[in-house]
C-alpha cells in the first residue's frame, strides 16, 4: 500500500491516521491566541474550520470514489504492479521510443475523430471538404498538419522502437510473443498509413492509391482478389474511398488499440529487459556459496 | 478389464514407437494400451461419466457452446464480409459502347486522344484517356479483329497514365520509365506486358469503344488484368481473371 500515490489509498490507512494530529496543528495555535479577542478569533477560527473541512471533503471525496472502484474491481494491486513495477539498471532513453509510439497514436487517433468531425468520404466532396479544413475550419490547419506528419512520426519511431528492441535483444526468450505482436502492429501502421493517404483526395493520393491497388495485385492467386477488394471493383470506383475511410477510420484502429493494449500487458508482465552490455551481477550471497 | 489409474503422474508426452520399430520388450506394452481404449466414458474413468455413454455431459455441452457460438458468429459475420467483397462480383463498369467520334477523326499513322468513361459516379476521377487509330492491314500483324487499335493510357507497370510521343512514336510513363512502341508493345522499362486496349466497332460512320481487354507479348487477346500482372504462359493461371469478365 505505501507503493501507491495519496489518491489512490483506501480510507482509513494507518498512513492517514499519523498524520492527522499534525493537521490540528493549527488549532493548537489560534487557541493560544483566544483570550486577546474573543469575537473576531471566534470568526476566524469558524471560518478556518470550514476551510479546513472543504479541504478535508475536497482530498476525501476523490479518494472515497476511487476506493468505491477499487472495492469492486480489485484494480489497486494491477496498477500498483503496472505503473510501480522493477525496471533494470541501466534503463535509458531508448526505453522511451515504446511509448513514444503509443503517444504518436493517441495523437493522431484524438486529431483523426476531430478531422473526421469535418470530412466528407465521398469522390466529388473529399477534396473541397480538406480544403474547408486547411483553409477554413478554426485550428483547421494545425489539426489537420497534426494528423499528417504525425503519421510520419509515428511509422519513424515505431521503426526506431523496432531497431531498439532488435539490437537490445529484447526480442529474445520470453518475449517473443511481444516481438510478434510488434510486427503485427507495424503491419497495420503501414495499412493506416496507406489508408489515410488516400483521404486528401488530391493528385498525389489518387494515384499513389491506384499504383498501391496495382501493387497488391501482383501478389500471386490471391493478388487480383484482394487489389480488387481494396478497390471495391476492377476500376477505382465509387466505393473505392469510402472503403479506405471506413478501413482507415473504423477497422484498423480498434485492432492497433486492442494490439497496444497486450503489448503493454506482456510489457508489464514479463518486465524490461537490460542493455546488453551491461553484464549480469550475481547475487552476493550466492557467489560466496560457490567460492 | 484392468482400469486406467484415476491418479497419473503426467510428465512430458513420450515418442510412440510405431509397432514395426519398437524394441521386443515394449511390443506387449505398446500393444496393451491400444487395446484398454474403449468407447465408453465410465471405462475410461472421466469424471462425471455415466455408464453407457460414450460422450460425457460437459464434453456435450462445451461442445453445443461453441457450435452455437459460431453459428450466432458466422450468421453475422460472413453476410458482412460478402457484403465487404461482393463488388468482385458484380459488374459494376459501364458496358454500354463509347461514341468518340466519326471514323474522319482517325487515321493510320498516328494516334488520337480521347477521354472515356471506365467508372461512374465519381466525377472526374472516372475518366480516363485512350489513344485511338486506324487498324492498319499493311503493318498490323495482330489477329484480333478490331476496326481501330484503342490503347488505354494505363501503364502495364504499376498503373500510371502513359502518354503517346509523336516525335519518338513511343508511350512513355512518367512514374518508373515504362515505354512502349507503336503497337503498345514494350521496349524498355519495367512493364511486364503490353498497354491493354478497348474493344472497338463502327456504327454509321461512328467509331465506339467497348470494354477493356489484355494482350500478352505476342498481342494474345486475354480477359483484363490489372497491372504488373504478366500474361504469358503460366504466368496466366498464377494471375486468375476475376469472375465477372
Amino acid at each position: 500500500m505505501k507503493l501507491l500515490p495519496g489518491p489512490l489509498r483506501r480510507r482509513g490507512n494507518k498512513d492517514d491516521d499519523e498524520k492527522k494530529p499534525n493537521g490540528n496543528g493549527n488549532g493548537a495555535t489560534t487557541a493560544l491566541r483566544r483570550p486577546n479577542a474573543p469575537d473576531e478569533t471566534a470568526k476566524e477560527r469558524e471560518k478556518e474550520a470550514g476551510r479546513e473541512r472543504l479541504k478535508k471533503t475536497a482530498v476525501e471525496v476523490p479518494v472515497a470514489a476511487l476506493g468505491w472502484v477499487d472495492e469492486r474491481t480489485g484494480g489497486g494491486p494491477f496498477l500498483r504492479g503496472f505503473l510501480f513495477r522493477k525496471v533494470p539498471k541501466g534503463t535509458n532513453w531508448y526505453y522511451t521510443l515504446g511509448s513514444a509510439t503509443m503517444f504518436a497514436f493517441l495523437s493522431q487517433a484524438v486529431t483523426g475523430i476531430f478531422l473526421a468531425m469535418y470530412y466528407r468520404p465521398s469522390a466529388t466532396e473529399a477534396y473541397a471538404s480538406v480544403q474547408h479544413i486547411n483553409d477554413e475550419v478554426f485550428l483547421g490547419l494545425l489539426v489537420r498538419g497534426m494528423h499528417k506528419w504525425g503519421a510520419t512520426v509515428m511509422v519513424i519511431l515505431i521503426f526506431l522502437h523496432m531497431g531498439r528492441t532488435f539490437f537490445f535483444g529484447a526480442y529474445k526468450y520470453p518475449r517473443e510473443l511481444n516481438w510478434i505482436i510488434g510486427v503485427v502492429l507495424l503491419i497495420l501502421t503501414m495499412v493506416m498509413a496507406l489508408t489515410g493517404y488516400l483521404l486528401p483526395f488530391d493528385q498525389r493520393s489518387f494515384w499513389a492509391t491506384v499504383v498501391a491497388a496495382n501493387i497488391t495485385g501482383t501478389g500471386p492467386i490471391m493478388g487480383p482478389y484482394l487489389a480488387d477488394f481494396l478497390r471495391g471493383g476492377a476500376e477505382f470506383g465509387a466505393t473505392t474511398l469510402s472503403r479506405f475511410y471506413a478501413i482507415h477510420m473504423l477497422l484498423i484502429p480498434g485492432l492497433i488499440a486492442a494490439l497496444i493494449g497486450a503489448h503493454l500487458f506482456l510489457v508489464a508482465k514479463l518486465g524490461t529487459t537490460a542493455p546488453p552490455w551491461l553484464k549480469a551481477e550475481k547475487a552476493r550471497d550466492l557467489s560466496q556459496e560457490e567460492i | 478389464m484392468t482400469r486406467v489409474p484415476v491418479l497419473t503422474v503426467k510428465c512430458r508426452p513420450q515418442f510412440v514407437f510405431p509397432p514395426f520399430l519398437t524394441p521386443s520388450s515394449n511390443v506387449a506394452d505398446s500393444s496393451k494400451r491400444k487395446k484398454k481404449k474403449s468407447p465408453y466414458t465410465a471405462d475410461r474413468g472421466m469424471i462425471g461419466a455415466f455408464e453407457g455413454e460414450t460422450v460425457t455431459r460437459r464434453a456435450l455441452f462445451s461442445g453445443g457452446a461453441a457450435a452455437a457460438g459460431g453459428v450466432a458468429t458466422a450468421a453475422f459475420a460472413l453476410p458482412a464480409l460478402g457484403f465487404a467483397i461482393g463488388p468482385l462480383f458484380s459488374q459494376q463498369n459501364p458496358r454500354t459502347l463509347q461514341d468518340v467520334g466519326p471514323e474522319a477523326d482517325f487515321n493510320p499513322q498516328t494516334y488520337v486522344p480521347k477521354v472515356i468513361s471506365i467508372s461512374t459516379d465519381v466525377g472526374d476521377v472516372g475518366k480516363t484517356t485512350i489513344y485511338v487509330r486506324k487498324f492498319d492491314p499493311a503493318r498490323d500483324t495482330d489477329k484480333l479483329n478490331q476496326p481501330y487499335v484503342v490503347v488505354s493510357t494505363r501503364c502495364a507497370h504499376a498503373g500510371c497514365p502513359v502518354r503517346y510521343v509523336q516525335a519518338a512514336q513511343r508511350f512513355i510513363c512518367p512514374c518508373h520509365g515504362g515505354v512502349y512502341d507503336f503497337d503498345g508493345k514494350v521496349s524498355g522499362g519495367p512493364p511486364v506486358r503490353p498497354l491493354d486496349r478497348f474493344d472497338s466497332k463502327v456504327v454509321n460512320g461512328r467509331v465506339l469503344v467497348g470494354m477493356r481487354f489484355s494482350l500478352d507479348s505476342d498481342l494474345g487477346r486475354h480477359k483484363p488484368r490489372d497491372p504488373g500482372q504478366h500474361l504469358d504462359g503460366l504466368w496466366q493461371y498464377i494471375y486468375p481473371s476475376r469472375p465477372t469478365t
